[in-house]
């Protein structure tokens, strides 16, 4: 406890959208080279990059607010699973193509708009980090959205897969739009984003897209949460296992 | 200097180099990645402080910026066309909130016709989307807006 009241919000909060952020381009990752066809494997690959350099930034602005020398390295590699701060919704395993197209569109469509807002802070570094990453998630919108129609509208098979992949992802939704009083003090300083604002433009952008895409919305309203606490699935810990493997095993290992 | 990934474009003509800054004899130069995840800034930061330090400055600064956020607008009209010679068509206009299922119109590089399908948003580089033409039959590059 001694260590989390040394924790500034502003910290927190940058390691928070971090977390989703490299977690997420990891996942991705994973797709190198077993994608269904290549164009698929470059693009996954290249949101995997986007990601990966949206957490970079941050993770280095995270070590800065933090000020104990903790650089983008050392908070990718030295945290173990208790300590990341991702929501459960980007650790989950990539599954099939359906599963990971729509656990792409249901994070891109609500962290597009996110970041869209985020730009605005008063907080100069995270507005800049946001408008950089905002261009790059409307792609990653475009690219789910057509893959989630292709597929919904697809084959019987394809449907059932993406039906059964928006079930299983839909109850890990609700946690995008958490916000505990570390982050309410931050959006009432005009420093945050007001994740309340940001949903009815989540489902503004879904709605069309399930819509033509044959997709029901799941009608269950209870909602997985745990993440932002450090509460993970036992996946994070695989994930970080790979992830970690070279600075743990090597600690401080360059090219 | 040239881009490692698009070698006939200079990062002036990129829109990469932001600023450079000399006092008392002490060089620092601002570059900004076009995008968040882009694998060539650590190269290019590197060329640059090399570049510099040939030129006699020691000790250079490389700074990354990431505000205002890179955007093909700031890339040349002479960046345009040497794109084009080089066989990557150019970003198509101004970056700008588009229709999200907006198609662009993108003209082929080789034969000039507008007859044109992509082929997928995400090519060989985060910048650029695969594209082929159907009057020539050949795949292109294209620069995608940002």
């Amino acid at each position: 406890m001694q260590q989390m009241t040394t924790q500034t919000p502003l910290f927190l909060y940058a390691l928070r959208l971090a977390d989703d952020a490299l977690v997420l381009g990891h996942r991705l990752s994973e797709w190198c080279g077993h994608a269904p066809v290549l164009e698929e494997d470059l693009a996954l690959a290249n949101m995997a990059l986007d990601l990966i350099g949206q957490a970079r930034s941050l993770y280095a602005y995270a070590g800065q607010q933090e000020g104990r020398g903790r650089d983008e390295d050392a908070l990718a590699y030295r945290r173990d699973a208790g300590e990341y701060r991702n929501i459960l919704l980007v650790e989950q395993p990539n599954g099939d193509f359906a599963a990971t197209i729509l656990r792409q569109l249901l994070y891109a469509a609500c962290a597009h708009p996110f970041y869209e807002a985020l730009a605005s802070s008063k907080d100069a570094t995270l507005a800049a980090i946001a408008a950089k990453s905002a261009k790059e998630l409307a792609y990653h919108v475009r690219h789910a959205g057509e893959w989630t129609i292709r597929l919904g509208d697809g084959t019987e098979e394809s449907h059932r897969r993406a039906q059964e992949a928006l079930d299983e992802l839909w109850p890990y939704t609700g946690e995008m739009f958490e916000a505990d009083e570390i982050e309410q003090a931050l959006i009432e300083a005009g420093i945050a984003a007001d994740r309340a604002l940001i949903r009815p433009r989540w489902q503004r952008t879904l709605a069309p897209i399930l819509a033509e895409a044959n997709l029901r919305l799941p009608a269950g309203e209870w909602m997985q949460s745990g993440g932002r606490m450090g509460r993970h699935s036992e996946h994070l810990g695989h994930i970080l296992a790979e992830l970690q493997f070279l600075q743990r095993a090597y600690p401080d290992a360059r090219w | 200097m040239v881009d490692p990934e698009i070698p006939v474009l200079t990062i002036a003509d990129l829109g990469v180099l932001r600023d450079v800054r000399v006092e008392n004899g002490a060089a620092e130069v601002f570059i900004t990645p076009t995008y968040s995840g882009c694998p060539a800034m650590d190269m290019i930061a590197v060329e640059v402080a090399l570049a510099l330090e040939q030129a006699g400055f020691r000790a250079p600064k490389v700074t990354s910026v990431l505000s205002p956020a890179w955007t093909t607008d700031w890339i040349t009209q002479e960046g345009k066309a040497m794109l084009e010679r080089f066989g990557i068509a150019p970003p198509n206009g101004k970056a700008g909130r588009r229709a999200l299922f907006g198609e662009e119109r993108v003209t082929c590089p080789r034969c000039g016709s507008q007859e044109t399908a992509r082929i997928s948003e995400f090519g060989s580089t985060p910048c650029k989307a695969l594209y082929r033409c159907i009057a020539c039959a050949e795949p292109f590059d294209y620069f995608k807006c940002l």
